[in-house]
């Protein structure tokens, strides 16, 4: 049954790693890579809960999370990149160690709520729970450092990694629900580049600092 | 025998053994490096011919040189030999390691930063002063890591004496545990940094002002540099078999296990010893050198890293109590 913890224990730590490489990341395509490595060690995480508690739905949201998030989402994403012609750019990240180091501390923070707040629950799911909190707070940490709307949409999918995490580690979604989140991503993709293609034939940019000077009345 | 007189004995062949291995493990990276470019390379024991070398040579020191810049390099070579000492390498229980625990081995390495800092600042140069101000400030981002990750393995082991931790984590049945896993990447990026290896300093440059470690002893020579460059090579010692001994602890011998157990720990401690120093060969010829304000960012890394492991190791104490 230890090993069992441990290596759940292990690949949450490791998703929390790459939360952090997100967030050190400059260059656009290794953001891209880290976050594909991020969903292929969810796919493993889950499949591993799958196989531990013996839940075989879980596979499928393994399988839904390998596919879509390790390979269809960071394809294309990779295509749009190339496509927007950012792919050599270098994103000005202010105060990398800074970043780092409040997201240090929004990971001890949710460490702390959620082990005070789930006393007596089963150890996977105070787990899960606890790691997973960590990784969407760091999601919407990278969301609000980054200025390039890519790196942006990366951060927001990074969020929905922590959700998956901390949904199967506890009772778990129901399978219907599962899927429908998955789709929705897909979908949300889909807006999130039409919207990106959008921004760059307005103001021939990505960044979205260029949006704060718009005025919607002139012109 | 004596068990004092045995952990007296093998304190002894530990001092000797480092000191003599020191300039063979930097000469074996070297050798490692140049057959990677695809050039012959120094022989293994070219180390040791250019200390003989610059021990006969005469020392020549500026005119503005002050009694530091003569003792400093004395000082600096004694504290990183007895650190080196205080690191148990092919056997635990030695004589010394009563004395001091891995936070006495930082506070003499930062000693002999210390040092070597103040004499690098005393000609007068620029280039020592560069060299001086970017050692220090890699140092002030590499030791809050080094502690983290100490504080870490001695929370494990319940005790911040390296024999005892050495020995905690030879007795745990073998297990995947992350936190360890990032202590080690923590205490390596430190590793690197600290012995001016190469995404941070290049051991081998020739532009001074790319230069750290070396800047700041561009201006010894003869027996100063010598004994300078032993310091240097028994650090990268030092460093490595602490990294051994705190997550490759295996086949380390008791002192008082006899004669035969020494041996095979020699051995033991050998092979470890050169297939780290062509590990890191390896690793230097495959990755460039970073620019000077990049380093803090890398080391930084070391800083997030070896705080996650702590916060992970809680995470698991409190989650399975």
């Amino acid at each position: 049954m230890n090993s069992a913890y441990d290596v759940s224990h292990f690949l949450a730590g490791l998703m929390l790693v790459a939360s952090f490489a997100l967030l050190y990341q400059d260059r656009i395509l290794a953001v891209l890579r880290t976050f594909a490595v991020q969903a292929i060690i969810l796919a493993l995480a889950v499949a591993w809960e799958a196989w531990v508690q013996d839940r075989p739905h879980l596979f499928i949201t393994a399988g839904l999370a390998f596919g879509l998030k390790g390979f269809v989402i960071p394809m294309a994403l990779h295509r749009m990149i190339f496509r927007l012609g950012i792919h050599r750019e270098v994103e000005q990240v202010v105060g990398v160690g800074l970043t780092m180091l409040f997201g240090l501390g929004l990971v001890a923070l949710s460490l702390s709520l959620t082990l005070k707040a789930t006393t007596g629950a089963p150890s996977l799911a105070r787990e899960g729970l606890a790691i997973a909190l960590a990784i969407i707070l760091l999601g919407l940490l990278m969301m609000i450092t980054r200025r390039n709307a890519v790196t942006q949409i990366i951060g927001f999918m990074s969020i929905e990694n922590g959700l998956i995490l901390g949904a199967t580690g506890a009772r778990g979604m129901p399978l219907v629900v599962e899927i429908s989140v998955a789709f929705s991503v897909l979908i949300a993709l889909f807006v999130f580049a039409v919207f990106v293609f959008r921004i760059r034939e307005r103001f021939d940019t990505v960044d979205v600092a260029a949006l704060e000077s718009v005025r919607g009345d002139r012109q | 025998m004596l068990p004092s007189l045995t952990s007296f004995l093998g304190q002894g062949m530990q001092m000797v053994l480092v000191l003599v291995l020191a300039p063979g493990i930097a000469g074996l990276t070297r050798i490692v490096k140049a057959r990677l470019m695809r050039r012959r390379g120094p022989p293994l024991l070219q180390p040791y011919h250019d200390l003989h070398k610059l021990i006969r040579k005469e020392a020549i020191i500026a005119e503005s040189a002050s009694w530091l810049f003569r003792v400093a390099p004395y000082l600096i070579f004694a504290f990183s030999w007895v650190a080196a000492a205080l690191v148990p390498t092919f056997a635990t229980g030695l004589m010394f390691s009563w004395t001091g625990d891995v936070i006495v081995i930082i506070a003499l390495l930062g000693s002999a930063r210390f040092f070597q800092t103040l004499a690098g600042m005393d000609v007068g140069t620029a280039f020592g002063g560069i060299g001086s101000s970017r050692e220090v400030m890699i140092a002030t981002l590499a030791e809050p890591a080094m502690l983290l990750v100490v504080l870490n393995l001695a929370l494990a082991a319940g005790s911040s004496r390296l024999p005892a931790i050495a020995d905690h984590f030879v007795a745990q049945p073998l297990a995947i545990r992350i936190s360890l896993a990032l202590a080690l990447m923590s205490l390596v990026i430190v590793a690197l940094a600290e012995n001016a290896r190469i995404p941070v300093d290049n051991p081998a440059t020739h532009l001074e002002l790319t230069m750290v470690h070396e800047a700041m002893v561009l201006e010894y020579s003869g027996r100063h540099l010598a004994m300078i460059e032993a310091a240097s090579q028994l650090k990268l010692v030092m460093y490595i078999s602490l990294i051994v001994c705190l997550f490759l602890p295996f086949g380390i011998a008791t002192v008082n296990d006899g004669f035969l157990a020494w041996i095979a720990g020699f051995a033991i401690f050998a092979g470890k010893l050169s297939l780290t120093a062509i590990l890191l060969g390896v690793w230097e010829v495959s990755i460039a050198k970073m620019r000077v304000f990049r380093v803090s960012e890398f080391l930084s890394v070391a800083f997030i890293f070896a705080f996650l492991a702590i916060m992970l190791s809680f995470l698991t104490q409190e989650v399975l109590r």
